[in-house]
């Protein structure tokens, strides 16, 4: 008890409440649902009023946590021991478990405590141990959690956790939840169901921060799920047509087979942690080694197939393009921005888990890694044969989402969390450029047939497209190129950068992906942008709400990148010291248990030249070959793509890209197609003439043996159920109507009397 | 008032029904409001009682029996009138005493043809009597009459209310499950003698089997006897083909009792009395109905996938969803069994609510086929939007009751009671999780062909079809609201049947060592 109030004091109330941020969107949900018609604004006011509320709180939350961090550097730096932190901070609820020796905190255990006082706030095991890179103690998430069920002896709890990662996209989610809100208040309007979008934006946002906050895997579960039904519903919003609701459809099954090792891999880690759902408690159990590898090898691999799914990584990709089917502020908000990133976010959560169970450090080569790799160029490559402007970015995504779990994968913790971060602002004003774009050009999304020369008409959307292209390309000083640089260096092949293991093939792949993003990114901008207009609309630039959101984001698509600069780059231009490496300072824990023992690469200037370079002349290159196809034809691209209609290796490559790869085929023709086509008719016809075959037999034989009992026996021995079924069947619906009470308590008899006969044969028989 | 509950609440709160039907007999069938009015009535008199009795349950001893009302019955045989509470019951009964009244509100203008609100009503009330009747006794001999008490109305609902081809659909029924019940009979007097108890009382009998050498062989036997008899109540995978037959056939009301309540009883019965009388035989069957039960899930959902009409495919549906109640008894685990529970009524709210959606379609339709329905969405917005909500809660989304029901089963079969093969169970474990895919494949192909797109032309100019009535909303509201709150506080079911539920696990548990 008291060790639960003087955590309470002294923890901040925006750590202790986060779950108002969830609840306030959630509340929104609600209120659009049952009045959002009724209102001016027919909802939207509702939903951008408490969205805007989260964010203030989620933008008070993280400078709080922010100032927290730095504290508890600054503490380091001047010499305070780690000890005193660890008092301050009260009664930390897993401190005795963890084996923490410096304190004899009165740390209650965790049921007596939670039983006790209901909720609580705590820090979680902060450990003492210095690491040989003389990081503090920092970051340690810090739980409010309450008694949610139990089972047995076992107490689940429920609650938030607040650590750098999910402060860092509480920030995200709700940023670009406002901005998405606002924009859409002119994208979608007049739509036919405008309220009911509003109403499931909020929901989304919602379902998307309790996720973030969760505090144990079963609530990830949770989370996981409802982001993904939101997800759903907003594919299918213009559910009328069959093409988007099979869009919808493709996507939560696709889903729901990852989620096949969502479950598996979480009841593994359940069960081999000791039965706990608690992600610190899981992660520090992993890391100290006293789950067994097998198990963390098996949940890993497990919860990778979720990630695939949810994060659109190959082979489980193809419902993320199927998925533009939805609004774009949606294909913005959930299909770029957040929910995507859900699967990224969840290798980041159970980190130790995947560090031990994958062996990241020290090798060269892992699932994750591999899984990443692959993603990043096959995604890059498919975004090259793309004309419909969002399958562009939508292929870029999966590419970038790959570069998250590369990262993750080579065991550049900071470098995928950055990435995320910084490709959520530049990814959005991309797809919400591209919403402006298609505004403009009577809702299509057809690069080569409806677009060209929007520079001339819309030169904001222009303008902020481009910075956002830049930025994704990796063009310094761009947001883009710091995150990617860092990604680079990560895979600790470079020389001079030595990071977790030696990581070639991811790297190899990373490095072709930078150019293919520049080339794709630049082939986009030039089909929408640049040459003659060849759509049949009058374009125009959008209003203030499409238009502000963009200059926005891509403005902080220019400035994020600085959030984390490489601490030789700051010495070099003669800056404080102080603003390096920011961001790993504030999302990264230090020398606690729940999360792994990192090693930094150093960041390589000549890397970060020589990728800059490869970007840059990808994408030169294919502005000059596009210049020069549309200098001979304003419409050449229409018919063909120059390259393949003269090389047939070529033309092979494209059909192969054109079809995706055949995985859809795959997919939707031959597994889907077999299980809802032959496997289960074949089901079905087992059923009914063998099961159920077998029944009616019986049945029939029964009547003809009562028939036969009643003709020629004629004893009045009759067996009672053959009886009512020989002479209902012979058809008189009259007799159901006349069975009384006296014939019930005759068939109850008689039932009593033949089953205690053959309950005595039964007896003597054994 | 608490001597009282003690002495009476149980059955006042069983038997309130009868008095209703006895009221309604000498009532002209004419009145058919005042039947309805009296049938409302004496639903709603028996769950005030039920609320008094749950006011005043002592939630700290949910593993004990309360409101125990132990009375002589038939001396001749040794079986007593036994009735009581206790966590494992009363989610159960509280879920019947909920679904009935909803039923009742239904039939106010859904009233099926052949009309004849006195005899329908009569008959759900018989019915209500014999489900609240099964959950409450503590007696072999009770329970069983209580059990065949339910078969009868319901057979006539089936063969008099029903569809085209109703009067199959009612004989397999009844003669199915009587057939079963009659097994369960023979094992329930095997039981008596080989015991020589002179007593039909589930503890007293759990304790005797416990104290004497009865051998495996015997009671493996015995418990085979229940098996069919709970089995195919349930029903378990190979004998659920009077399933869909009767779903089918049967009216919205009898679908909704059917799917909610009549199933629950043979899970219930596995948990009530075969689990914790023969734990050893369990032990021995466990493998088998883990077996079944995963074979019931990919085969249910498979069978789903075939249908061509809505209220089949969602009978075939309670296939797979029992298929997860037994895996998760068949765990022989405390977490296992408390998920069964939150399962069954899960499903039960679930799988009731799809079943009144499909009537109210069928109503309006006039057909259940799923090729020319479609755009519901468009014709009866708020009636898609349920089916929309219901279909995710079905397929088990976390977030909503059927999540509950569904997870833990999953999850407890990794590490089943000791005895049982881990290996096996870990590959059951894993088969369950594929039919969570194949769950939301149908059920999403199900909304995907019914309420979205466009209204065929069929249907399109049908002024008849009209979004949700009051008397649905009425219906249906309490049941949506539930599936909600459960879904995000499923303590109110767990702190219930944790403790009883524990009992039976820890019996397997120290069986084990």
């Amino acid at each position: 008890m008291f060790a639960a109030e003087a955590a309470e004091t002294a923890v901040s109330w925006f750590y202790t409440h986060a779950w108002v941020i969830p609840a306030l969107p959630a509340a929104s949900f609600v209120l659009i649902l049952f009045f959002g018609k009724r209102l001016p604004f027919k909802g939207a006011e509702i939903g951008i009023t408490a969205v805007a509320a989260a964010f203030v709180l989620a933008v008070l939350t993280t400078f709080t946590w922010i100032g927290d961090v730095q504290a508890e550097i600054a503490s380091h730096e001047e010499g305070t021991t780690t000890e005193e932190h660890g008092t301050t901070e009260g009664g930390a609820t897993t401190e005795e478990e963890h084996g923490t020796t410096e304190e004899e905190a009165p740390a209650t255990s965790e049921e007596e405590e939670g039983l006790a006082s209901g909720e609580q706030a705590a820090p979680a095991a902060p450990v003492a141990e210095e690491e040989e890179g003389g990081h503090a103690t920092r970051g340690a998430p810090i739980l409010t959690e309450r008694t949610w069920f139990s089972n047995g002896a076992d107490t689940f709890r429920i609650g938030t956790l607040i650590d750098g990662q999910s402060v860092m996209l509480l920030f995200v989610v709700t940023f670009i939840s406002l901005l998405v809100h606002v924009y859409s208040t002119d994208y979608v309007h007049g739509d036919r169901r405008y309220t009911h979008f509003f109403a499931f934006l909020s929901l989304f946002t919602a379902a998307m921060l309790y996720y973030v906050l969760s505090s144990n895997t079963l609530q990830m579960i949770m989370g996981w799920e409802l982001v993904g039904v939101c997800s759903f519903g907003l594919i299918g919003h213009w559910w009328e047509e069959k093409a988007n609701s099979d869009a919808a459809l493709k996507a939560f099954f696709t889903n729901r087979v990852g989620d096949i090792g969502l479950l598996v891999g979480m009841i593994t880690l359940y069960f081999a942690s000791g039965k706990t759902f608690d992600v610190v408690e899981i992660n520090s159990k992993a890391i100290s080694g006293e789950t067994s590898h097998t198990a963390l090898l098996v949940a890993s691999l497990c919860l990778m197939a979720a990630v695939m799914s949810k994060s659109g990584q190959f082979i489980l990709h193809t419902w993320l393009p199927d998925a533009m089917a939805g609004p774009t502020p949606v294909s913005a908000l959930i299909h770029a921005a957040t929910m995507v990133v859900a699967g990224v976010y969840l290798i980041g959560r159970l980190y130790g888990v995947f560090w031990m169970g994958l062996s990241i450090p020290g090798s060269s080569i892992n699932a994750m890694a591999v899984i990443g790799a692959v993603t990043t160029v096959g995604g890059g490559l498919l975004a090259f044969v793309q004309r419909d402007i969002k399958k562009v970015l939508a292929y870029s995504t999966v590419s970038q989402l790959g570069y998250m779990v590369l990262a993750l994968g080579v065991g550049a913790y900071t470098a995928g969390m950055f990435h995320l971060f910084t490709h959520a602002f530049f990814k959005a004003c991309l797809f919400l450029g591209a919403g402006s774009v298609s505004h403009a050009c009577h809702h299509s999304f057809d690069m080569k047939a409806d677009m060209g020369g929007l520079r001339k008409y819309m030169p904001k959307t222009f303008i902020t497209f481009v910075i956002g292209s830049l930025a994704l390309a990796g063009i310094p000083p761009l947001a883009g190129f710091w995150s990617k640089d860092e990604i680079l260096a990560g895979a600790g092949v470079w020389p001079g950068t030595e990071g977790n293991g030696d990581y070639w093939m991811p790297f190899v792949f990373g490095m072709i992906t930078a150019a293919l993003t520049a080339a794709y990114m630049t082939r986009t901008v030039w089909l929408t942008f640049f040459g003659e207009y060849r759509g049949h609309a009058h374009p125009h630039e959008s209003g203030p709400r499409i238009t502000t959101p963009l200059i926005i984001l891509a403005f902080m698509a220019v400035v994020v990148g600085f959030l984390n600069l490489p601490g030789p780059f700051v010495e070099t231009l003669g800056l404080p010291a102080g603003i390096a490496h920011r961001f790993e300072e504030w999302v990264e824990p230090g020398g606690i248990a729940s999360f792994p023992p990192i090693d930094h690469a150093n960041p390589s200037l000549t890397l970060a030249i020589v990728a800059s370079l490869l970007a840059a002349g990808a994408g030169f290159v294919v502005l000059r070959y596009y210049k020069a196809l549309y200098a001979k034809d304003a419409h050449a691209a229409e018919y063909t793509d120059g390259l393949r209609s003269r090389n047939t290796l070529a033309a092979a490559g494209y059909r192969v890209l054109e079809n995706k790869y055949y995985l859809d085929h795959l997919y939707t023709g031959i597994i889907a197609g077999a299980t809802k086509g032959p496997i289960a008719d074949a089901a079905y016809w087992i059923n009914q003439n063998i099961i159920d075959g077998i029944i009616n037999t019986v049945g029939k034989f029964s009547v003809g043996l009562g028939r036969f009992v009643y003709h020629f026996i004629d004893q009045g021995m009759v067996d009672e159920a053959v009886n009512v079924s020989g002479r209902t069947a012979s058809g008189s619906g009259q007799f159901l109507r006349r069975i009384q009470t006296g014939q019930i308590r005759q068939y109850a008899t008689l039932m009593f009397g033949s089953a205690a006969l053959l309950a005595a044969v039964f007896i003597i028989a054994i | 008032m608490t001597d009282f509950l003690n002495d009476w609440g149980i059955a006042l709160m069983v038997f309130l029904p009868l008095v209703g039907v006895a009221i309604m007999m000498v009532i002209p069938g004419q009145e058919e409001e005042t039947h309805k009015l009296i049938a409302l009535v004496t639903s709603l008199g028996s769950a005030v009682m039920g609320v008094l009795l749950l006011q005043n349950f002592d939630y700290d001893r949910t593993k004990d029996l309360q409101f125990l009302v132990d009375q002589r019955w038939i001396e001749v045989i040794n079986a007593r009138f036994t009735v009581g509470l206790d966590g494992i019951s009363l989610p159960l009964v509280a879920l019947t005493l909920l679904v009935t009244p909803l039923v009742i509100i239904y039939s106010w203008n859904h009233i099926p043809d052949p009309g004849n609100a006195k005899a329908f009503l009569i008959l759900m009330l018989v019915l209500h009597t014999g489900m609240l009747g099964t959950f409450v006794a503590q007696d072999l001999v009770l329970f069983f009459v209580f059990f065949e008490v339910v078969l009868l109305p319901m057979y006539f609902m089936i063969g008099v209310w029903g569809g085209e081809n109703r009067l199959y659909a009612a004989i397999k029924f009844f003669l199915y499950t009587l057939f079963g019940s009659a097994f369960m009979l023979v094992a329930f007097l095997a039981l008596y003698w080989v015991t020589g108890s002179q007593t039909f009382n589930l503890q007293d009998l759990a304790a005797e089997v416990a104290s004497r050498d009865i051998p495996l062989r015997t009671q493996v036997l015995i418990f085979g006897g229940m098996f069919l008899g709970f089995g195919i109540k349930v029903p378990m995978f190979p004998f659920h083909t009077w399933l869909p037959d009767a779903h089918t056939q049967a009216p919205t009301q009898g679908s909704v009792i059917l799917a909610a309540v009549l199933l629950k009883l043979g899970t219930y019965g596995f948990v009530r009395i075969a689990l914790p009388i023969l734990p050893e035989a369990a032990v021995e069957w466990a493998p088998w109905i883990g077996l079944l039960a995963v074979i019931g899930i990919i085969y249910g959902a498979l069978g789903c996938l075939a249908q061509t009409d809505m209220k089949r495919l969602i009978a075939f549906s309670s296939v797979a969803h029992m298929g997860y109640v037994m895996l998760g008894i068949a765990t022989l685990t405390n977490f296992g069994i408390n998920a069964a529970i939150f399962g069954m009524v899960a499903h039960g709210l679930i799988t009731g609510m799809l079943f009144f959606i499909a009537g109210s379609v069928k109503e309006r339709y006039h057909t259940l086929e799923i090729k020319r329905l479609g755009g519901l969405l468009v014709q009866a917005p708020h009636m898609g939007w349920i089916l929309g909500f219901t279909s995710m809660a079905s397929l088990g989304l976390p977030g909503l009751a059927g999540f509950w029901g569904e997870f833990p089963a999953i999850l407890a079969a990794y590490n089943p009671a000791p005895g049982l093969s881990v290996s096996l169970f870990r590959t059951y474990m894993v088969i369950a999780a594929v039919g969570t895919v194949l769950a939301a494949a149908y059920l999403l192909w199900l909304l995907q062909r019914t309420a979205f797109g466009t209204p065929s032309e069929e249907f399109a100019h049908d002024d008849h079809i009209h979004d949700t009535v009051f008397t649905e909303w009425v219906a249906w509201v309490p049941m949506l609201i539930l599936i909600v709150v459960l879904g995000f506080i499923p303590s109110l079911i767990f702190d219930v049947t944790n403790a009883p539920a524990t009992v039976v696990g820890d019996v397997f548990e120290a069986l084990g060592r």
